[in-house]
């Protein structure tokens, strides 16, 4: 055993994280010791100011990344004695996940909609339909908790997508999940519904986060190491016992499938997304795929990149599972929640038809994209249309709170045709029609994996995108073209703060459908993970 | 720089529409027409000043190029040759005359929407035709049916919402297979070594012949739907019985052409190998729809759903004409493009009159309409025997030039396309006896003639087909120089002839001797 060597960290390097942390501990002192009538404010401008914050210093720290010498392709440091790796994916990724915090901090603090309450509950201990929770309701009260505990979640996604060792990675993994459970309870209507989708996410979560633990176990039995870098000499050299390699990278891909809601371990995703209070579904459904999304790239391309001819069958198999499993599926559902869930896990589907068109650079041609960059593009595309769409979903209301039956929302447009015009917008994005940003989105995934030869997978895609657009299309015409409902819902007003997050997707979505050189240049100018 | 000819052509259709989408929005209002007919006229100007310069024979033309998408290779890409150029003009003229024709179509509800989408089809049409780049030509190929899908799910008959949607699912499908084959051009292209988009690169690489069949595959399936040809073609009739009639012809003369242009312009010009190798597949398929259109145009009992079954007759030609690979058979194919858009616009206009009137698109629902109405009547006749290949109407010189290269290619593939014609002249006819002919019923004794907005739209069609019919040589002489360029990259030349025609005696023995 050598003596234990004190690392030397530049904090600039990690400082988004540590400024996201800082402030969500911040969070939890102003909620012990701020006067209730304050709280709410404070909360709002410490969880935006934080956040922005984080967001500048994270340009800053990727204009430095990009001034060192470069190892190999990627830019940027392994910082914490190799434990976390700031490099152009993490820098990017950390920038996607704090622009979609900030949009969803900006949902959760809506108050218009439910009457100057936001849409948590107001006591989460209180027994539904009990007198105590009428009492909370009566006073006006509010878990303004929120607001730190997403900071945790942010920046445990943002430790995720960073982790360049399996035990670092497990830690985040557990911090960016736990305040999600939690979240995923709190919701102010239909408190049961959302107390279950909270309990199912957590005993389905902690499972699968056992059996990443348990890979991890496997995989460091195999290669002697946590941190990916000397797991990839491992496999490179073919050290150990194989079989003990397979099955743990089997058990981790477990758990990460479990976390990006791909099929067979989807099951929690229509639930949740349905059961959480929508700022917390639109949140989690664009924030932790793209977090999830980030872990996987780095494990399968960083790892086990060498050993790519035992995992990307899998994912061909996953992938298309994925896929058409969520198609079809959504095609069944009757409440618009549950069918953007089962969207979600389609959309899961076409980014794994991304990760398995890894090719070497040596099979590339100058200019071709990569499948890191085409995935990272994807993310973007998908996080902003969910979350606007989700946002969308919270204004469609009648008296019991918000109507999500989709025969409820039958002609929409008629009362209000611009929210309905940036839902469809949204719904086109995610059908990939062109001159969205899904379609280029989609565009470079399939790319990637057809000059990968994974044809197969493609053209289930294609299938899988077929049946999308039916169930996408079917929506829009019950919004544009079908008679409203006598006693239907209406579109409530939200305040500035709603309203901003829906066009900034509708922004993202245009744009980046028209012109979207500039975010696939900076993708690709990420470059490669540093190991 | 010269003058961005192109980028005019979609440029001003599209300030158009986005010009009358702000108008205001009450029913009936004359200025959102007024707005549309200027701009759609304009366009129809900036055509005919692009084409009085073109060089006929020039190859292509007008060109402008500019990155768009520097990763994926893909440029911002427009040009016109003679093919692009006859579209054009096509597009152009047709759409102010639907404007004029559809006046009053869109009174009942949100009249200004129905024009702006108007132009918005008009400016995304003109954009496939010009467009020189892969990607920007799938882009603007797909952006046509949103402009399409809300005319037809807008305006029209009760189950127009279905029709819609049935038409916009058929049409995203074949787009996406399309998709598939858009990337692997992309993916062929990068292992080449420069992922590119621009059509003169791909048509210069050399593509092995079983990528260039899968290729194909997924091209075809796509401009078959569009087109439409059996047995992909079942949203055409529900779509065009539902539609208006200004719907129809932009539908069926405009967007459906597209279909047949891209299988010139994608799987002849950039795949020719394959398109060889499935030459007898995609004959018989044309023979099917040839023969199988006409026979369910003729068993219809609703006007617009005959119409719309005539054309998919029609189409049958046109890809005969495309994959028998001879200069008769391709220019016949592209003048046939043109002169089915002249009269189907025309028999589509005025059936859409007689509806309008009658309120019913039922054949048999009347009788003797012809005694009230006589120009609605005659004009109809025109439009209707130009449909069914009258010498001296501009169609019979396309399905003529069809005809000879079907012959040419094989006896039977001739055999069966020309039963089409006895065929069409059943339709056609039984379609004017049963409606125009025989005592006037009570239901339409009081029926106006035509007036003279609705004159305006379709003499100039009458015009064209009447025109065309004696003088064809304008289009020919633009059409050849394309076709030659297309078949001389096939590496396809015209069959000798079995017995040469020799004009002078003293070679006669060594011709007739071949």
């Amino acid at each position: 055993m050598s003596d234990f060597v004190k690392p030397t960290i530049d904090y600039f390097q990690i400082s988004p994280m540590l400024i996201v942390f800082g402030v969500a501990c911040l969070g939890v002192l102003a909620e012990a010791f701020l006067p209730r009538s304050l709280r709410h404010l404070a909360q709002l401008l410490l969880t935006l100011g934080g956040i922005v914050v984080a967001l500048v210093v994270t340009v800053l720290v990727a204009g430095r990344a990009d001034k060192v010498a470069e190892t190999g392709t990627g830019r940027g440091w392994l910082t914490l004695n190799g434990a976390v790796s700031v490099d152009g994916p993490a820098l990017f990724l950390w920038g996607l996940l704090l622009v979609l915090g900030l949009a969803g901090a900006l949902l959760f603090a809506e108050r218009e909609l439910e009457g100057g309450l936001s849409a948590f509950s107001g006591q989460a201990a209180s027994v539904p339909g009990s007198e105590a929770e009428r009492i909370a309701n009566e006073r006006g009260w509010e878990h303004t908790e929120v607001f730190p505990l997403m900071l945790f979640a942010l920046g445990g996604m943002m430790a995720f997508v960073a982790a360049n060792d399996l035990l670092t990675m497990f830690v985040a993994l557990e911090v960016l999940s736990l305040p999600l459970y939690l979240l995923c309870g709190l919701a102010r209507r239909r408190r049961l519904i959302s107390q279950e989708a909270a309990l199912k996410y957590f005993l389905l979560g902690a499972f699968s986060s056992g059996f990443f633990i348990y890979g991890v176990a496997l995989v460091y039995g195999f290669a002697g190491s946590m941190q990916l870098g000397a797991i990839n000499e491992a496999v490179r050299n073919d050290a150990g016992n194989h079989g003990l390699l397979l099955t743990g990278l089997g058990m981790m891909s477990v758990g990460l499938f479990f976390k990006v809601g791909a099929a067979p371990f989807h099951a929690w995703t229509p639930d949740v997304y349905q059961g959480a209070p929508t700022p917390v579904t639109a949140f989690m459904a664009a924030a932790t795929k793209a977090a999830a999304f980030g872990a996987i790239l780095r494990v399968f391309y960083v790892a086990f990149g060498s050993e790519r001819w035992s995992w990307q069958p899998m994912l061909w198999v996953i992938a298309v599972l994925t896929m058409l499993v969520g198609a079809v599926l959504a095609v069944t559902q009757t409440d618009i929640k549950r069918m953007l869930a089962y969207s979600s896990v389609a959309h899961t589907g076409f980014l794994l038809t991304g990760v398995l068109g890894l090719q070497s650079a040596g099979q590339l041609a100058t200019g071709q994209v990569t499948s890191l960059q085409a995935v990272l593009f994807y993310l973007v595309t998908y996080g902003f249309a969910t979350l606007g769409a989700f946002a969308v979903v919270g204004l469609v209301r009648d008296a019991s709170g918000e109507a999500t039956t989709l025969a409820s929302w039958a002609g929409l447009a008629k009362k209000s045709p611009l929210v309905a015009g940036a839902f469809a917008l949204f719904l086109l994005g995610m059908a990939g029609i062109p001159l969205t940003s899904g379609f280029v989105g989609k565009w470079a995934v399939f790319a990637s994996a057809l000059a990968a030869g994974a044809w197969p997978v493609v053209v289930a895609a294609i299938l899988a995108s077929i049946i999308a657009a039916f169930f996408y299309i079917r929506v829009i015409v019950l919004m544009f073209f079908s008679d409203p409902l006598p006693d239907g819902p209406a579109v409530a007003i939200p305040s500035i703060l709603t309203a901003i997050t829906i066009a900034l997707g509708v922004a993202v979505t245009v744009v980046l459908g028209v012109i979207p050189g500039p975010l696939l240049d900076l993708a690709a100018r990420a470059g490669e993970f540093i190991r | 720089m010269s003058f961005p000819w192109l980028t005019a052509l979609v440029l001003v259709p599209l300030v158009g529409a986005a010009v009358i989408a702000f108008l205001p929005k009450t029913p009936a209002a004359a200025l959102p027409k007024r707005v549309a007919l200027a701009f759609s006229g304009a366009t129809l100007v900036v055509a005919a000043a692009m084409a009085s310069q073109y060089r006929v024979g020039g190859g292509w033309q007008f060109e402008e190029v500019h990155q768009w998408i520097n990763s994926f290779g893909v440029h911002y890409a427009l040009g016109v040759d003679g093919l692009g150029l006859v579209m054009v003009l096509l597009t152009a003229l047709l759409v102010p005359l639907v404007v004029v024709a559809s006046w009053h179509d869109a009174d009942e509800r949100n009249t200004a929407s129905f024009f702006a989408w108007v132009l918005g089809l008009e400016a995304a049409s003109m954009a496939v035709f010009l467009a020189t780049d892969v990607f920007l030509f799938y882009v603007v190929f797909e952006a046509t049916l949103i402009p399409a899908y809300f005319l037809i799910g807008g305006w029209g008959g009760s189950q127009r919402s279905r029709a819609a949607v049935k038409f916009l699912l058929y049409q995203l499908a074949g787009g996406l297979i399309m998709l598939l084959s858009v990337i692997g051009l992309y993916v062929v292209s990068a292992n080449a070594g420069h992922p590119t988009y621009l059509l003169s690169d791909l048509a210069a690489m050399d593509i092995d012949p079983t990528t260039q069949r899968w290729l194909f595959v997924g091209f075809f399936i796509a401009f078959a739907i569009k087109a439409p040809m059996f047995p992909v073609h079942t949203w055409l009739a529900d779509t065009t019985a539902q539609a208006t009639s200004g719907t129809n012809v932009l539908l069926v003369c405009v967007l459906d052409k597209i279909g047949t242009f891209g299988m010139l312009r994608f799987c002849l010009g950039l795949l020719p190998d394959a398109s060889q190798w499935a030459t007898p597949f995609v004959v018989v398929l044309a023979l099917i729809s040839i023969v199988y259109g006409a026979l369910v145009a003729i068993g219809q009992s609703d006007v617009m759903r005959l119409i719309g079954l005539t054309s998919l007759s029609h189409f049958g030609f046109i890809v005969l004409g495309i994959f028998v690979f001879s200069t008769q058979g391709g220019t016949g194919a592209v003048l046939y493009m043109v002169n089915h858009g002249i009269s189907t616009a025309a028999m589509f206009l005025v059936a859409g009159y007689l509806v309008k009137r009658t309120g019913t698109a039922q054949i048999g629902a009347y009788t003797g309409v012809e005694k009230v109405t006589p120009v609605l009547a005659g004009i109809f006749l025109v439009a209707g025997l130009a449909a069914c290949g009258l010498p001296g109407l501009s169609p019979f010189v396309s399905e003529f030039l069809v005809l000879v290269s079907a012959f040419q290619h094989a006896w039977w593939v001739g055999a069966v396309a020309v039963t089409a014609i006895v065929l069409a002249a059943i339709y056609v006819l039984w379609l004017y006896q049963r409606t125009m002919t025989g005592p006037t019923s009570e239901s339409v004794s009081g029926l106006k003639d035509l007036n003279r907005r609705e004159l305006i739209a379709v003499v100039p069609l009458i015009a064209a087909l009447l025109v065309f019919g004696f003088y064809p040589k304008p289009l020919l002489d633009t059409i050849n120089p394309y076709v030659k360029d297309t078949l001389t990259q096939i590496g396809v030349s015209d069959p000798v002839p079995a017995v040469s025609f020799v004009t002078h005696a003293g070679a006669d023995e060594e011709g007739g001797s071949q």
